[in-house]
């Protein structure tokens, strides 16, 4: 679920853009390298593109009562990099933004920052860490992929309680109050999304190893644990 | 387990979006004979506390367009989800064909 249209003030809605613009654009030029490197990699890229196309599609009914949906960006950002996350993670945002009047063009910065900059890094970094300490290959992609989905829903439980603060306990009761609404109901959708995403990489695993292992996401020893 | 392991993960993912279906009740009308609606979208909840927080904020800008109805809306929440399913269903299955053929070229070649 993204900030709605019209709901973030001006100034808000532009120091947003102006942060997210140029992860995109650093995403725009890592992905048109890698091509021109890699172009057997093209196919892997829609792979990643499309997954999130899916699961930012599927909303899910939550504990909470209410309905929000993963985003899907994890997968690509442990294969690819989070930078190229930023243009994909973009393109399906103004998708939903145009045609399903979801999300906004005017909040585009502040969601292209929460789910196209802030999770697909924190994807990243988390699966890095977790080969770093060992953990197994299916562990690693779960846990990035599941608390990033995770973080992407309080970073936009941020930014609206930046945007508006409680009149009385300020930031940090606002803060509690989307988050309740934001990260909570996202719980049980963000452990979705970690098995989705293993789901597609055991797969990937069966039938592309040699790419996997090329794009250095896994080695030798990993696979045969 | 290995074997099972991607069927497992997948029935894990169905019992999560069960169970709340299940756990959530309708709660009773109240005296004003409108029950609460329940799953509505966490952003339409997030919408009630800014009105709540800052009753005079006006939202400044309306969406270009929007679907007509909520079936229209399912309607192109389904095209997106089926277009990216698609993809990677034909994805997988020209990775699954090459990996057989590549397999069997390898027999054949050490014979």
């Amino acid at each position: 679920m993204h900030i709605m249209e019209g709901f973030l003030p001006v100034k808000h809605a532009i120091a947003w853009s102006v942060v997210s613009a140029p992860f995109v654009a650093c995403g725009l030029y890592s992905v048109n390298k890698r091509i021109k490197e890699k172009p057997e990699q093209r196919m892997l890229l829609g792979v990643a593109a499309a997954f999130t196309f899916v699961l930012s599609a599927l909303k899910m009914p939550s504990v909470t009562g209410s309905c929000s949906h993963p985003t899907g960006t994890g997968l690509g950002a442990v294969l690819f990099g989070p930078a190229a996350m930023a243009p994909i993670g973009t393109v399906v945002l103004l998708f939903q933004a145009i045609l399903l009047a979801h999300g906004g063009l005017t909040t585009l910065g502040a969601n292209t920052f929460s789910m196209a900059i802030v999770g697909p890094f924190s994807a990243a970094f988390i699966y890095r860490m977790a080969k770093a300490v060992k953990l197994p290959f299916g562990v690693s992609i779960f846990l990035a992929t599941c608390l990033a989905d995770l973080l992407t829903y309080i970073t936009t439980s941020l930014q609206l309680a930046l945007a508006f603060p409680d009149p009385v306990g300020g930031f940090t009761v606002s803060f509690a109050k989307f988050a309740t609404i934001f990260a909570i109901t996202q719980i049980p959708l963000a452990i979705s999304e970690g098995l989705l995403t293993v789901v597609v990489f055991n797969s990937l695993a069966r039938f592309n190893l040699r790419e996997l292992k090329e794009m250095n996401v896994v080695t030798n020893q990993e696979v045969k644990a | 387990m290995k074997r099972y392991q991607n069927l497992l993960m997948l029935i894990a993912v169905v019992l999560l979006v069960a169970i709340p279906l299940r756990m959530v009740k309708k709660s009773t009308p109240g005296p004003d004979g409108k029950s609460v609606e329940i799953f509505r979208g966490a952003d339409d909840q997030a919408m009630d506390v800014i009105s709540n927080i800052a009753p005079g904020y006006q939202p400044w800008f309306k969406p270009l367009m929007e679907p007509p109805s909520t079936e229209i809306g399912s309607l192109l929440f389904a095209l997106q989800a089926a277009m990216g399913a698609g993809f990677i269903g034909y994805y997988l299955g020209v990775a699954s064909t090459s990996a057989k053929m590549r397999r069997k070229l390898d027999k054949e070649g050490r014979c």
